[in-house]
């Protein structure tokens, strides 16, 4: 049996450690934030054992999971008694846990086994993206969920076989574009027509592991792959990556923008470490020059914060070693955006704060 | 014997007197004698007979006193004889004297009488001089006037007949008598010129030297004439009132024509050469198709073309210096000649006429000279090749001392320093262009060996299916001969650069002892601009090859990136220091200005060497990873059969591994590796597998103990180092090794992970993992590390086991070694 963890955080918990425990042994591989909670902070945890049912999702967003030797993918009901919320308490996480309601299955044995499971973004959550070897699926979800239909499909073609490793929906332009990973090439896709829009081959030298879109600037995006680089991409400039970070020495399974301070990227490795990296100079934050250059009237403070602030460029804020295998997933907290978690695969969940003098930088 | 004045026996007393008045007369000085007071000397003033007796008798026996007393009367004898001689002779000279003076006073008698008959003759003579000065007085003053008069005759006759001599000077075009001549006459014209006859003469005067100036500017403006004669139609234009500034005007203007000929001449060889350079390569370009049909064609066309494409840039300088330089030089010295050396008088002298005219020849020479040089820097530019640069040089120092002529002539002229500065300029161009030869030298030595590279590697490929790389080997040039030889190439072509710069600062060279080329160009130019830039320039073409050449391990060959790697290490332990070396020794440079320090350098090489080090690394394990995991993605592992043989793949992956081992070996050393167990491999795995192994994972399938499996795998990981896989390696071969083995084994790990297994495909992992360790623990540093890899291996794959049932470690034995 698999159990979430509902981390009632305080200020006072730093940081914190968890191990996925079960009657079993744990193989933990997806992580998410329940990003429809708003009070409390909420991790949800996917793992990979064969023997047991192991997977979970929440009502208003997803989870893959992946089963027996054909993976298929479901939709999961959460325990209602969580969304009533208030009566947890810290020590509850050790209490039982709550099954999860299975909704439906998007049963799509047809065209393979699920790569990754995508939530619209924005809106009612009634559509799911689903992506399997070579084939974008796009279902619609019936009232309450129970049932899931295929609305329309898109099919990569091209030489040898061909499989999306990852993908990502895009929360701007109205939700209606994709992107996708298979092999070294990124591509966009528009759902309306289900045509590809743009295409970076080559845009890693080994396998692309993951993306992300930069919540705050539409054409940006970050990838990260098997070469040990995290690049940044201005969609409408294909030929170079804006940025390229190195700082991994193994392959770079996932990477996250923070979702309010889009200058926090957190990078998961099988290098079993993890990276809270500050890019200022490729975020939504102004750059190089000082905010408050018009408060003129307390000259004092002003010399001081910008000693304080001046500093503050692309740099690497925290390397977190905790993890003792290959960390496969790192996601930041819904409720609270200075949170963090990342999870390794022998199942240890491992929760940071950035840390405080630069959320205070950040913030003042 | 002893003074022949003093007998001993004879009066002692009597004998000094005379002896002293002798000597008084003779002017001799008694005082100089130091006279012995001892009064047995015989000799002495001081002798006493008495004493002297006694003493002989005390002292001598009788023979002796017989003989003493014979010596002593032959000696009184001699004296004697001597002394009478001496009366005689001076008897003799007392009477001629006597003679003589009796003589003189007769004759002086005569001669008074002589004296006063002079005297009496000198008063007449007197008295008749004084008489004929009185009666010629007053003829004396009418010859003066009358010849007064007559010169006054003469200058009147000079100035009316000037008009028709002048005439007659222009006719016969003697100009110099008639300037002459009229100067003479001008200013007594001036003076009296409120007469009229004399103001007639002016007039015509006037009228005729205007036409003779008119004739000598004609002929000055003709310019046909020589060097001396325009000089002195300049003088005597000068010494007609003539502006001097006009003239200075009108003389250069002529050189300049001359000079501007010359210009056009040099102008138009360059365009020549550079029209039948772009023909000849056009001719060269569209040959070869038809080389060998076309030799008795191009035979024909060659003559032709050789006198202008011939013309090298010494030959250019050459005609440049004959030429333009000398006639400037020549153009100068006369126009100095002229205008500025020449002594003036009079009121011309109050002209500054110097000043002026220095000024206008500075700018003369100023404009021309910056059009020869820009000419110059033309042809300069154009010398593209590197391959001889004594000509280049040569033809420098040519220049540059041809112009030290004016600097000789022109003290204060720009025009040397500019050359000078073209000269620098040239140096400089000329390093960078041997720099960029260096690069392209280097460029092409690698690709050559990219090229020996990629045969071998063929060979090797196929001979490594039967087992023997020596075949190969003997065909085509081993790794340490290419590198040996790579090196050895570099650093001849740059020794040969120096050398070739180093003719710039050769003592014969006029310009190698100004001051850039002592200091600057040695430190600035030849070891920063030229040596440092290149080692700079090997380091940086080699990080791009592990940046450009793509991630995917691009087109640059492993094995090239070994070699520059270990060519990048020996540059950093000794091939910088020998080259800085060598280049401070030839150039004997002196460090005015801060210069990249010899460990900067070899910094930097080293980093390029361990970048290149890790991107081989990072390459060759990526070729092995993409084996590994297309071995482990393409497979069914649900369904697969028993195993009963090791996969290929990893028999691939071990024989691969060999020939880079082989391959590193090579060219790096063997580095430390941690002590092995006593025993080979078999040992270790089996106590490995057997023990540790089976309590790691066999509990894990039986529910009954799960504290057990996270506990031990735990204990381990505590105990077990962090693996960093994409880590810096060390410059030796076993750091290589782990490197490529730690990437390809974390790869098969990964892998692994995300795929589920059969039974079966459990089994193979096994067999495959124990394989691997039973050849892979060979190469690393340490081969827990291996162990706990390939630990992790099996570990996953069980767990991502449907039906987790491990085969029998002698069973995996058995086929491991059958295998």
């Amino acid at each position: 049996m698999e159990r979430c963890f509902p981390f009632q955080t305080s200020v006072t918990v730093y940081k914190a450690y968890t191990r996925v425990e079960s009657d079993a042994n744990t193989i933990a591989r997806a992580l998410t934030a329940q990003t429809a909670e708003t009070d409390a902070i909420r991790f949800l945890v996917g793992t990979q054992s064969l023997k047991f049912d192991n997977q979970i999702t929440n009502e208003p967003k997803r989870l893959s999971s992946e089963n027996r030797v054909l993976t298929c993918a479901a939709v999961w009901r959460m325990p209602p008694e969580w969304e009533s919320g208030s009566h947890e308490s810290p020590d509850d996480s050790s209490n039982n846990p709550q099954t999860l309601e299975l909704l439906c299955h998007l049963d799509n044995t047809a065209h393979g086994s699920v790569a990754c499971v995508l939530w619209e973004p924005l809106g009612d959550g009634k559509r799911v993206i689903s992506l399997a070897e070579n084939h974008v699926l796009l279902w619609d979800l019936q009232e309450s969920s129970t049932k899931a239909t295929i609305s329309s499909t898109a099919t990569l073609e091209g030489k040898g076989q061909l499989k999306f490793t990852a993908g990502k929906w895009s929360p701007h332009h109205n939700s209606t574009q994709l992107v996708t990973a298979n092999d070294t090439a990124i591509r966009g896709w528009d759902l309306r027509s289900m045509s590809q829009i743009y295409c970076i081959e080559n845009a890693h030298g080994q396998l692309v592991r993951d993306l992300d879109f930069n919540p705050n600037k539409q054409y940006y995006l970050a990838s990260c792959g098997d070469d040990c680089k995290v690049k940044f991409w201005d969609v409408r400039h294909i030929n170079e990556p804006v940025k390229c970070l190195e700082e991994h020495s193994h392959w770079v399974w996932s990477v996250r923008y923070n979702h309010s301070h889009d200058q926090l990227l957190l990078t998961g490795s099988s290098d079993s470490r993890v990276i809270l990296s500050n890019m200022v100079s490729i975020s939504s934050e102004p750059f190089g020059h000082l905010v408050d250059d018009d408060d003129l009237s307390d000259n004092e403070e002003n010399q001081q914060e910008d000693k304080g602030k001046e500093p503050l460029q692309d740099s690497i804020i925290a390397t977190y070693e905790e993890h003792e295998d290959s960390v496969y997933a790192v996601e930041w907290s819904a409720a609270d955006p200075w949170l963090f978690a990342s999870l390794s695969y022998d199942g240890r969940l491992v929760i940071n704060r950035v840390p405080r003098a630069l959320k205070y930088r950040i913030l003042l | 014997m002893s003074s022949a004045t003093t007998p001993p026996d004879s009066d002692p007393t009597g004998r000094r007197q005379v002896h002293s008045m002798l000597k008084l007369y003779y002017g001799m000085n008694e005082e100089g004698k130091v006279e012995s007071l001892d009064p047995c000397d015989i000799n002495g003033p001081h002798f006493d007979p008495e004493v002297y007796l006694n003493k002989l008798r005390k002292e001598c026996s009788l023979g002796e006193l017989m003989d003493h007393e014979s010596c002593t009367v032959k000696q009184i004898r001699s004296l004697d004889s001597d002394m009478q001689t001496l009366v005689y002779e001076n008897y003799n000279k007392f009477i001629s004297a006597t003679d003589t003076i009796r003589k003189m006073k007769n004759d002086f008698k005569k001669m008074e009488d002589e004296m006063d008959c002079l005297s009496a003759n000198m008063a007449a003579i007197t008295e008749f001089s004084a008489h004929i000065s009185g009666t010629l007085q007053d003829q004396h003053a009418q010859i003066t006037k009358l010849s007064g008069v007559h010169t006054l005759l003469r200058k009147l006759q000079f100035l009316f007949e000037l008009p028709a001599r002048l005439n007659k000077c222009l006719e016969l075009q003697a100009y110099a008598q008639a300037v002459s001549a009229h100067r003479r006459a001008r200013c007594v014209l001036q003076q009296y010129s409120h007469m009229p006859s004399f103001r007639g003469i002016q007039d015509d005067c006037h009228v005729i030297m205007e036409q003779l100036a008119q004739q000598l500017r004609q002929k000055f403006r003709d310019g046909g004439s020589s060097a001396k004669d325009l000089s002195e139609c300049v003088e005597l234009l000068l010494q007609l009132d003539e502006p001097a500034e006009e003239l200075c005007d009108k003389f250069l203007s002529h050189a300049q024509s001359r000079l501007e000929a010359d210009l056009q001449g040099l102008e138009a060889e360059l365009i020549d050469s550079l029209v039948t350079d772009t023909g000849g390569g056009l001719v060269q370009k569209t040959n070869p198709g038809s080389n060998p049909v076309s030799p008795s064609s191009s035979s024909t066309t060659n003559p032709f073309l050789s006198p202008t494409a011939g013309t090298d840039i010494l030959e250019f300088i050459d005609r440049g210096c004959n030429e333009f330089v000398s006639n400037l030089c020549l153009v100068i010295a006369s126009y100095q000649e002229l205008f500025i050396n020449h002594p003036q008088e009079g009121e011309l002298a109050s002209k500054k006429i110097p000043e002026m005219a220095n000024g206008k020849l500075h700018v003369f020479v100023d404009t021309l000279a910056a059009r020869y040089f820009s000419l110059v820097e033309r042809r300069i530019q154009e010398e593209k090749g590197v391959g001889d640069n004594s000509l280049l040089v040569r033809a420098l120092d040519r220049f540059h001392r041809r112009l030290q002529a004016i600097s000789k002539l022109l003290p204060g002229s720009a025009v040397p320093s500019q050359g000078t500065e073209i000269v620098v300029r040239a140096a400089r161009e000329r390093i960078k262009q041997y720099l960029s030869a260096l690069q392209t030298f280097y460029h092409d030595s690698l690709t050559d060996v990219r090229q020996a590279l990629a045969a071998p590697r063929l060979s090797v490929g196929g001979a490594s299916a039967s087992g023997g790389g020596a075949t190969s080997k003997d065909a085509t040039p081993s790794l340490p001969e290419l590198l040996t030889s790579l090196s050895n190439f570099i650093l001849n072509q740059l020794k040969s650069v120096l050398a070739s710069v180093h003719l710039f600062t050769a003592k014969d060279i006029t310009f190698s002892n100004k001051p850039y080329f002592k200091g600057e160009f040695c430190s600035q130019g030849v070891r920063e601009g030229l040596v440092v830039s290149f080692i700079k320039f090997i380091c940086q073409s080699s990080r791009q090859y592990c940046e450009s050449a793509g991630d995917r391990g691009g087109s640059t060959p492993p094995a090239l990136l070994l070699l520059l790697s270990r060519l990048c290490l020996d540059y950093e332990t000794s091939t910088i220091s020998y080259i800085l070396t060598l280049t401070d020794e030839q150039f004997l440079v002196q460090h005015h200005t801060p210069v990249t320090p010899v460990t900067a350098l070899c910094a930097e090489a080293r980093e390029a060497a361990q970048k290149l080090l890790n991107h081989y690394v990072k390459v060759q394990g990526l070729i092995i990873s993409q084996m590994l995991r297309k071995s482990v993605e393409t497979r069914d592992w649900v369904n697969t059969i028993e195993p009963r043989n090791v996969r290929a793949v990893m028999k691939r992956v071990v024989e691969d591994t060999t020939s880079i081992d082989v391959q590193v070996g090579l060219l790096y050393e063997e580095g430390v590796r941690k002590a092995h167990s006593s025993d080979s491999s078999k040992r270790t795995f089996s106590v490995y597998s057997s023990s540790r192994q089976q309590i790691r994972y066999a509990p894990s399938y039986t529910p009954s103990a799960p504290m057990d499996t996270s506990l031990l795998s735990n204990i381990h990981k505590l105990f077990s180092e962090r693996i960093d896989i994409f880590s810096p390696v060390e410059f030796n071969k076993v750091s290589v090794l782990t490197g490529i083995i730690k990437i390809s084994l974390k790869t098969f790990l990964e892998c692994v992970r995300l795929r589920t297994f059969g039974r079966y495909g459990l089994q193979q992992i096994q067999v495959d993992c124990h394989y691997l360790q039973m050849y892979l623990w060979r190469f690393v540093s340490d081969e827990n590390l291996v162990h706990f890899l390939l630990d992790e291996i099996v570990g996953s794959a069980a767990h991502r086991c449907l039906d987790p049932s491990p085969m029998e470690q002698s069973v995996i034995e058995v086929i491991c070694e059958r295998g």
